[in-house]
């Protein structure tokens, strides 16, 4: 894995991209301000009224550069993918494990246990930076606790308890979650988890990039020819991307809280970056919103060993990676899914 | 005879002989990726197959000819094709590099040959591939042992995909020029029956505080003695 693909995000409202040969044109009030090439893309994300040109759509189709439309701050509206005719027979046997409760059961206890032995190691990696005594051993305790959940995880007999488990966990870890600010000031502590709308800043920057997750996960399912709206952890409902969903289970906590919990401590995101409205719903401005993809894209360039490949690949790149793997196991190559467990 | 939705691409056998897996990844299971080397290959095609037929002396040249053979079940493009005064027919084939060590190209030219020879009711005794790096062209005669050995691989080839076969991946010199190696992640199969306990190691965690990941040097600076 040596390439790593950028990803193209526009928020500009107004913004018009087009096709120019096999380059992407984004337009704002009828003047070109960006070209770039459309094989340095692996994907394009739309946020808030932006307008695509159907030509530009069918070059990104068949390029395998996926579109997503999004409102500004993350929600899913709709997103263009090209015809994938291919992998009938990947999508198939997907469908059979999917159908069967003992397949879904296992696959998802993977997704569940890597995502809360992921959580558990970014507790014990801010609880090993931190400097306040207290906060060190609530953090040290809370990971304890999480290791009989991940055993629980592994071990769970329905998907019924697997969640349940799952929910447990994330309760557990999130209680601590202000532990892992260094700078507490009002208006900027986590409350409880709250989505649609986030009810708190820090809901509103979670929620933004789990979206951009979501976006990578399914451009990832998209490319190995795995369908994205079939999950197993994650029941089938229209329009919800039930594997993208599954996958990014093991990123949320390694990839999104950590990403969150830096912009706050290095004060790149404060409290007067948010709005909040008369309903009580937080959302992130304009221009912060910008900085938080542009902190996001450089994450994802970060080098680092996949623990199960042992081999260099790019933070950006795990993703696929997962999928990959994941194909790789419902078509037999090998014994089991590895999901991506940071150690 | 085959039927025209049973027809095989001809590019599929040069895929064949460099390695199964990849053949099947790309004709089973529909993957494609591109590299500098396939980028550079369909260059190249594309600019053999550029320009108008043409009649130089007492041979008429034409490029980018379709070519189909119901009865071996392919369907191809050759690059050029010369036919001489006299009814000669000489089929020629652009390839970068240097000649490779295996018969790939040689059954790919072959195979080209085998439709022509259906199509135009000729026989057809040699032909060319022309390498970029030599820039001149290298004979190949289509005697008994070529054409058995197309035959041969045409019929592993078919077989493969009518069985939707992926055969299992080994990590090989050669996957350092395959395009696909990212999709087919020869690796992974270094554990092929190792997976399930691969996880148990991976979820096997103390109690110990100590055991703090360090595969991420990302910091989300908690320890900042003035924030910024």
């Amino acid at each position: 894995m040596k390439k790593h693909l950028n990803t193209l995000f526009v928020t500009t409202e107004g913004a018009y991209l087009k096709k120019d040969g096999q380059a992407v044109v984004v337009s704002i009030e009828k003047q070109n301000r960006l070209r770039l090439p459309l094989h340095n893309l692996d994907g394009i994300v739309c946020l808030g009224n932006i307008m695509c040109s159907p030509a530009l759509m069918g070059a990104c189709a068949r390029a395998g550069v996926s579109i997503s439309f999004l409102t500004p701050y993350g929600g899913f509206i709709a997103a263009v993918n090209g015809y994938s005719p291919g992998n009938v027979l990947l999508r198939r046997e997907q469908y059979r494990r999917a159908d069967d409760p003992d397949s879904t059961l296992h696959i998802a206890r993977h997704f569940v246990s890597a995502k809360i032995a992921n959580s558990r190691s970014v507790l014990l990696r801010a609880a090993r930076d931190s400097r306040d005594a207290e906060s060190k051993s609530a953090l040290q305790s809370t990971a304890k606790l999480m290791m009989r959940n991940i055993r629980a995880a592994r071990n769970a007999t329905t998907l019924d308890s697997l969640r349940g488990t799952e929910g447990e966990s994330a309760n557990t870890y999130f209680s601590v979650f202000n532990q892992m600010m260094s700078n507490r000031v009002k208006g900027m502590e986590f409350t409880f988890r709250s989505r649609r709308p986030p009810l708190d800043r820090i809901n509103a920057l979670l929620s933004f990039l789990y979206s951009m997750l979501t976006h990578d996960a399914r451009s990832a399912c998209e490319a190995t020819g795995l369908d994205a709206a079939v999950g197993f952890l994650h029941r089938d409902r229209p329009g919800r991307p039930g594997l993208s969903l599954d996958l990014i289970e093991e990123f949320r906590a390694f990839l999104a809280d950590r990403l969150v919990l830096s912009l706050l401590n290095r004060k790149q995101i404060q409290a007067r970056d948010f709005d909040v409205t008369e309903s009580g719903a937080v959302l992130l401005k304009e221009k912060p919103r910008k900085e938080v993809l542009a902190a996001y894209q450089k994450r994802k360039q970060d080098v680092i060993t996949h623990p199960f490949l042992n081999e260099k690949t790019t933070v950006g790149l795990l993703v696929h990676l997962q999928a990959r793997l994941l194909a790789r196991y419902l078509r037999g190559d090998i014994d089991d899914y590895p999901p991506f467990v940071w150690r | 005879m085959f039927t025209d939705n049973q027809l095989l691409p001809i590019s599929a056998l040069q895929h064949l002989i460099f390695c199964e897996r990849q053949c099947a990844l790309i004709h089973v299971e529909q993957l494609w990726a591109e590299n500098v080397l396939t980028v550079e290959g369909r260059h190249l095609h594309d600019k053999a197959h550029d320009g108008p037929s043409e009649t130089a002396r007492d041979i008429r040249i034409a490029r980018g000819l379709w070519l189909k053979s119901n009865r071996l079940g392919l369907i191809g493009q050759a690059d050029v094709v010369e036919f001489h005064r006299g009814g000669v027919v000489r089929p020629i084939e652009y390839k970068r590099g240097k000649p490779k060590k295996d018969a790939s190209d040689r059954i790919q030219l072959c195979a080209q040959t085998l439709c022509l020879e259906e199509m135009l009711e000729t026989d057809i005794d040699e032909g060319f591939l022309f390498y970029g790096t030599r820039k001149r062209r290298t004979k190949v005669e289509f005697d008994a042992s070529i054409r058995d050995l197309t035959m041969r691989k045409i019929e592993r080839l078919r077989q493969m995909i009518e069985d939707r076969e992926t055969p299992t991946a080994r990590r090989m010199p050669k996957c350092e020029k395959c395009s696909l190696v990212e999709l087919c992640l020869p690796d992974s199969q270094r554990f092929r029956n190792g997976v399930a306990a691969w996880n148990d190691r991976q979820f096997h965690c103390d109690d110990d505080v100590d055991d703090v990941p360090e595969t991420d040097p990302f910091d989300i600076g908690l320890d900042l003695l003035e924030p910024r």
